[in-house]
């Protein structure tokens, strides 16, 4: 049997330590199958084979894009050395929590999916950068890696090849551009963290100027099952076009927020309802966020709830998937004091680097604020929705892009809120 | 060949080489694409969004591989739903970029609509308003109304120093970067940087003292916004009331080009006063940069006669009377007659005896007029430098259309004996930049300079050993080996120097540039010769981009040398044998006592000096003569690279008397009438020599009347200038990129030029062939005293010399007289890090080089150093202390 099980209920093939105990223990990790994939890897397979099995697999990103994860493997340029692998564990989107608790939890399959992912690409020194609020995950990792090495898991000439490989952390001042993956490489460079103009992408130009696949940390850990099972196994998970499980970060007015591990597909009303219990005090759900703060505002009508939660379906409801974190938000919450909050936060965490991002949050900050004070007019409200609409399509990354979905999505799809908010300030 | 790409923009189809941004296509056909962050010197990084523009491709099939056809035939154009950056997409084939559309232009004014909501719009007070991209863009496309509430806007305080030459306004910053990537991508001083996050993203500066980089000045032209101004600068004026006039720079052989901005001045009597120095375009030359030497060091030269300094000007002839057998005399003001008729019959009768002793900070004309007095009675033209070796240059020197810039791979580049930052740092830039491009730069040096990091070969040589340096590479390519003294054996068997002489030998073409680090006139005659026969054994002479180039300490040596002025080794023997002395721009008494001898220049010489100030030299002198400065006349620099360039009138002759007559009409200003008063003020240097030359010998072929005819006198009889006429020296054709029409925006506000990009001079051939010119070098070597130590002269940018300390902006940086010293010496001798302590100078004839006699004493502030060799001592040159040449000193600490 494998140490994987297909992805049913309650059957983890990510969040496994929540059906074996002590899993961040190496001997037992390693009596549950651990590095025997790794081993499979580097003893019977070719690089070229580890790729294609990923490629098979149809597994993508689940850092936010969604992009296709072997096909990113095999850009890395064959002609520039030497390669590196980035584990981005910044994780610093509001409302996503998986990343740590797989660090946490089951930080070896983590390790083993970097290592796989390292000699697939043949690269011998790999990096994690983790936010800096992450120092304790850190610090145990530095502990988990040490184990290996001690193991002969890591380190030089492993199982016997003459593949060697290295993992080291490093820890991020706090800042949630980067986690945008070029943004990161220059943090990790040394500079301050603003994303690169792209192209080059980081497969070409990475860190140290090198080719690198930069992954997220739930891509890496579905590494393992996938190699050991293969891509077959894995693709009767989840959709046709987003196959495998993930793990849904549940929050916001739900009686039992949490990570859910689920394939991709499932739908909303399962998540929130069966998994999630529901909305508590009797309220009523009104919106979903699905990718956090940088989300467009679903309004959770039957038709959204019953949406499955995959690359496709999502977006067809004007929204995106993101890396999952459904924020459920009830019917007690005001719109405009929502996207009051996304403002602020995007206004804090935009880098500055573009004038759109820089000083359109800036600016969107200021107006929701009036907005949601109630010290606003229509003609706030419009002007709001006209700055929005302005950044669009004008920045240089994706925070900018970001900032602006609650905003629009707020003002179109529950206008009558900012009716409300508007009002209130004739009454003031 | 690069590819030539074809793509269509606004309608217009414009060929480009492959890899060309979209933004510098348009500009080539004249067709504005606005840009903030985007400067056509440094790589793109798409972050300010202003060049926003519709770009259509081509589409291709994709099975087929061949261009989709349109029904009528024309190629299938897909356009992408959001609008590019122009600054960083490279063309493509059949490209379609359209500017001028609705879209395009509604995106630039977003942008522009949300850095106004961060801006000040405080124009009125700003020092950019006028010459400002922002402003200006504004205009174009900017909304007359503001939807941002004033209120809101985010305030910092204003005028934060980045050091005291620089001062950054928080509030105007529109965080293009430009400054920080011109700091680190082009002149490899990241000493600012952003610092913080979004909105609050602010420029600091890392560096103690702030801001510390030779090239600052410079981010305030590239600056779109009024956020960076200079010290020099800023509050001083409205750069619509500026003047300009086109000039070169007179501080170091680069002879950068430059503007200089002026206007009249009711606070210094309706004078025309110098507001600021740009730099003037020349891409062989500085590009579109100065060093902020140039850029602030020019207050010397529009110095006046009022001024309540020190270097208050001369305003007219000085004539010693009254002297008696016990007492001098004084020196009191006559009229130019009379000094001159003293002069010329004292010259006259001291015939050959007479000893010109020229300065190289005169112009071309100057110099040549020297030399035509000097020829008319037989005496001796002398440079006044510590640097020989310029007959070499003149010879194997660099020739025409030979440009660093276009130095890359497959040429080689070698520096020895030079601290090229300090010495000349646009070269320094120029070298760094061709090293990058795959020039293979070798530095031979005692130690370490900063271009050190961009070179593919360091090699170092003891102290004193340049000569044998440089033989020892000769030796790695030659059967015949001289024999070379020990302590550069070591290095002759480094196999780092038999591959720095491989690629030296094997380079396409290779310059030498040699400097005075650490050196003086003799040694430097040496050094020169060996590096002259290292060029002649490797071939890399009589080429474009090859030959001996010659790091002079001012900036018009290269001009001395063509004419034939001479180095004199034993100076103040010289002058204490000559029957006269004619000083020109130059300060031997105030440099070094020891030039007086016992009694003054010998005692028996008749003196005229001829300069700006009353010097130290002027103080002694029977005849002081007042000249202008190089910013009130005309004429020409030759510059290190052999380049002649012309400078023009920037200001009135300082001490001119200005007519009080009212111009006619109520709205002028008052008119400046030259009166005859002008007479009895100063005179440009080669119209004086000429009136003394004349009155020696009217038939004399000497021309007071413009340097244009001295200039042209020069062509017709001196073979290196033949080929030139002042007139095509001031012609001029068009550099990339742009610069300075009214697209400030694109590159900065750098001038065009428009008074000439001058020319290279031919090389002398007509002197004896190269066999006897290069027969030997005899190798010579300090060797280290048993007792005390050897001060080595060194060179520092910001010197305390006659040229810089007017500029008081630069005090704190140029500092108090010091010396370096081995910290193993230092413990010896008890002295601690910043210490004072008194130098004493040995006598100046170091026959024997361990004995050390009392000289004069100097009181200096000693800082230590690990790295150097015990018994060496450094000691910056224009520090008023007397050093130019390697010389035994004693140190002793300060009791
Ligand atoms: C503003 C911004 C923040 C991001 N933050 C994260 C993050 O915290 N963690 C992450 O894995 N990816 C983040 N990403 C996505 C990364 O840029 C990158 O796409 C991802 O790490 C690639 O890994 P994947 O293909 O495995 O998803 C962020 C992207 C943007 C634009
Ligand atoms: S969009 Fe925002 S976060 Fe991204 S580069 Fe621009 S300013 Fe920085
Ligand atoms: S100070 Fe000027 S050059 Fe520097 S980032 Fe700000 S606006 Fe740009
Ligand atoms: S590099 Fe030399 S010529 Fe150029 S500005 Fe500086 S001192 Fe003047
Ligand atoms: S983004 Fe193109 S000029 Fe700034």
């Amino acid at each position: 049997m494998s140490k994987y099980p297909a992805g049913e209920n309650n059957s983890y093939i990510l969040l496994r330590q929540r059906a074996i105990p002590d899993l961040d223990n190496l001997d037992i990790y390693r009596q549950h199958g651990g590095f025997t994939v790794l081993e499979k890897a580097i003893t019977s397979m070719k690089p070229d084979e580890v790729i294609e099995v990923v490629k098979g697999s149809g597994l993508r990103g689940r850092g936010g894009a969604g992009f296709p994860t072997g096909l990113k493997w095999s850009f890395i340029d064959k002609d520039n050395w030497p390669h590196y692998v980035v584990a981005n564990a910044d994780e610093s989107e509001p409302g996503t929590f998986k990343d740590r608790e797989i660090m946490e939890g089951n930080p070896y399959q983590f390790l083993e999916g970097i290592a796989i992912c390292a000699y697939a690409i043949q690269s011998s020194a790999a990096y994690i950068y983790l936010r800096g609020e992450f120092w304790q995950i850190s610090a145990n990792l530095d502990r988990h890696i040490e184990a290996l090495g001690v193991a002969g898991l890591l380190g030089d000439n492993l199982f016997g090849s003459d593949y060697s490989l290295h993992i080291y952390t490093h820890l991020g001042a706090g800042a949630y551009i980067c986690g945008e993956e070029t943004a990161l490489l220059e943090s990790m460079g040394g500079k301050l963290g603003q994303p690169r103009l792209r192209p080059p992408f980081p497969p070409s130009f990475g860190l140290f100027g090198k080719p690198t696949v930069v992954n997220n940390v739930e891509t890496l850990t579905n590494v393992p099952p996938i190699v050991e099972r293969g891509a077959e196994w894995y693709r009767t998970m989840g959709t046709e076009k987003s196959s495998g499980p993930k793990i849904f970060s549940l929050s916001g007015r739900v009686s039992r927020p949490g990570n859910y591990e689920l394939p991709l597909g499932t739908t909303f009303r399962e998540l929130i309802y069966e998994h999630g219990g529901g909305i508590p005090n009797g309220r009523s759900i009104k919106a979903i966020m699905a990718a956090g703060a940088s989300s467009a505002l679903i309004v959770a009508n039957d038709e959204a709830l019953d949406t499955p939660m995959d690359y496709e379906s999502v977006p067809a409801l004007g929204a995106q998937l993101g890396s999952a974190s459904v924020i459920v938000i009830d019917d007690s919450i005001s719109i405009p004091w929502l996207i009051n909050k996304t403002t602020h936060f995007f206004k804090h965490e935009s880098c500055g680097k573009c004038t759109p991002c820089r000083e359109g949050t800036y600016w969107m900050m200021h107006l929701t604020d009036r907005i949601a004070n109630a010290n606003a007019t229509q003609e706030d409200v419009a002007l709001l929705h006209a700055v929005a609409s302005q950044i669009r399509g004008k920045c240089l990354c994706a925070l900018g892009e970001f900032s602006i979905e609650p905003v629009l999505s707020g003002i179109e799809r529950f206008k009558a809120d900012f009716d409300t908010a508007v009002s209130e300030t004739n009454n003031n | 060949m690069t590819k030539l790409v074809t793509l269509t923009i606004d309608g217009m189809q414009v060929s480009v080489p492959e890899g060309t941004l979209v933004v510098d296509a348009a500009k080539k056909i004249g067709i504005e694409i606005p840009v903030f962050c985007y400067h056509p010197k440094m790589e793109p990084v798409g972050m300010c969004r202003m060049c926003l523009v519709e770009i259509g491709r081509p589409v291709i099939d994709r099975s087929t591989g061949q261009p989709v056809l349109e029904d009528d035939g024309s190629p299938k154009i897909q356009f992408s739903p959001n609008l590019e950056t122009a600054c960083t997409t490279p063309v493509g084939a059949g490209m379609v970029v359209l500017g001028a559309t609705e879209k395009a232009r509604s995106g630039r004014e977003d942008i522009i609509e949300f850095l106004l909501t961060s801006h000040p719009l405080d124009c009125p007070i700003c020092d950019k308003g006028g010459e400002c991209p922002l402003q200006n863009l504004t205009i174009k496309y900017g909304s007359g109304q503001s939807r941002y509430l004033y209120d809101e806007k985010k305030h910092f305080v204003k005028h934060v120093s980045l050091g005291e030459l620089i001062f950054l306004d928080r509030e105007r910053c529109i965080q293009c970067g430009r400054c920080v990537r011109f700091q680190s991508e082009i002149v490899d001083d990241p000493v600012i940087g952003f610092f913080h996050r979004g909105r609050a993203l602010e420029i600091v500066t890392y560096s103690n003292p702030g801001f510390d980089s030779y090239f600052s000045g410079n981010t305030t032209d590239i600056c779109p916004v009024g956020a960076l101004t200079t010290a020099d600068f800023r509050f001083g004026a409205r750069p619509w009331e500026l003047n300009k006039a086109a000039s070169i720079c007179n501080h170091c052989p680069v002879g950068c080009n430059l503007t200089m901005n002026v206007r009249r001045e009711a606070a210094s009597g309706g004078d025309w006063v110098v507001k600021r120095v740009m730099p003037r375009q020349n891409e062989s030359v500085n590009e579109i940069w100065v060093c902020d030497k140039g850029r602030f060091g020019y207050h010397f030269a529009a110095s006046s006669s009022n001024d309540q300094t020190s270097f208050k000007r001369l305003s007219q002839p000085l004539v010693r009377k009254n002297a008696g057998s016990d007492h001098p005399g004084e020196l009191v003001p006559a009229s130019w007659d009379e000094a001159l008729s003293v002069v010329s019959e004292r010259f006259a009768e001291a015939g050959d005896g007479l000893l010109a002793l020229a300065g190289g900070r005169l112009a071309n004309e100057d110099l040549f007029n020297l030399k035509q007095l000097t020829t008319t009675l037989g005496g001796e033209a002398v440079l006044y430098t510590h640097m020989a070796g310029g007959e070499l240059t003149t010879q194997l020197g660099i020739q025409p259309g030979s440009d660093i810039g276009t130095m890359g791979q497959g040429d080689a580049i070698l520096v020895v004996a030079c601290d090229l930052m300090e010495e000349a740092p646009i070269w320094w830039l120029r070298v760094k930049q061709a090293a990058e491009r795959g020039s293979q730069l070798i530095i031979l040096n005692s130690r370490s300079t900063k271009l050190d990091q961009a070179a593919a070969f360091v090699l170092r040589y003891p102290f004193g050993a340049e000569t044998s340096a440089v033989l020892a590479m000769l030796n790695a390519l030659s059967e015949k080996r001289l024999r070379l003294p020990e302590a550069v054996q070591v290095l002759e068997r480094d196999p780092t120097l038999q591959a720095a002489a491989e690629v030296f030998s094997g380079a396409n073409n290779a310059l030498i540039m040699y400097g005075s680090d650490c050196i003086g006139l003799t040694e430097s005659q040496a050094l020169a010769q060996a590096c002259a026969n290292l060029l002649d054994a490797t071939g890399h002479v009589g080429r474009p981009n090859n030959g001996l180039l010659g790091v002079w300490p001012r900036a018009n040596d290269q001009g001395a040398w063509e004419l034939g002025f001479q180095t004199q080794t034993k100076l103040e023997d010289a002058l204490g044998a000559a029957a006269a002395l004619y000083i020109v721009a130059a300060d031997p008494a105030g440099d070094d006592p020891t030039y007086l001898g016992q009694s003054g220049f010998g005692g028996k010489a008749f003196v005229v000096v001829q300069d700006l100030y009353l010097t130290q030299t002027a103080r002694l002198a029977d005849v002081v003569l007042p000249a202008q400065s190089w910013i009130e006349r005309d004429g020409s620099f030759t510059s290190g690279e052999r380049r002649a360039q012309r400078f023009y009138p920037v200001i009135p002759p300082r001490t001119a008397p200005v007519s009080r007559a009212e111009s006619p009409s109520t709205n002028k200003a008052p008119l400046l009438i030259a009166g005859d008063e002008v007479m009895e003020s100063p005179l440009p240097d080669f119209a004086i020599t000429a009136m003394i030359t004349l009155r020696i010998d009217s038939e004399a072929r000497i021309t007071a009347s413009s340097a244009a005819r001295v200039f042209n006198q020069m062509a017709e009889t001196v073979p290196a200038f033949s080929d030139q006429t002042y007139l095509e020296l001031a012609q001029v054709h068009e550099q990339w990129p742009i610069v300075g029409r009214d697209d400030l925006y694109y590159g900065g506000t750098s001038y065009e030029n428009t008074g000439g990009l001058g020319m290279q001079l031919a090389l002398n051939t007509s002197d004896t062939p190269s066999t006897t010119r290069l027969a030997g070098t005899t190798v010579e070597f300090i060797r280290m005293p048993k007792l005390g130590q050897i001060a080595f002269p060194i060179a520092r940018l910001y010197d305390r010399g006659k040229t810089l300390m007017p500029s008081q902006l630069l005090h704190e940086r140029i500092g108090e007289p010091y010396i370096v010293l081995n910290v193993n010496d230092a413990e010896m001798l008890r002295i601690q890090d910043g210490d004072v302590v008194h130098m004493t100078v040995a006598n100046r004839e170091p026959d024997s080089p361990d004995r050390v006699t009392t000289g004069q004493t100097v009181v200096v502030q000693a800082r230590l150093d690990q790295e150097l060799p015990e018994r060496v001592v450094l000691v910056p040159r224009s520090f008023g202390i007397p050093i130019d040449k390697p010389t035994p000193v004693e140190i002793r600490r300060t009791e």
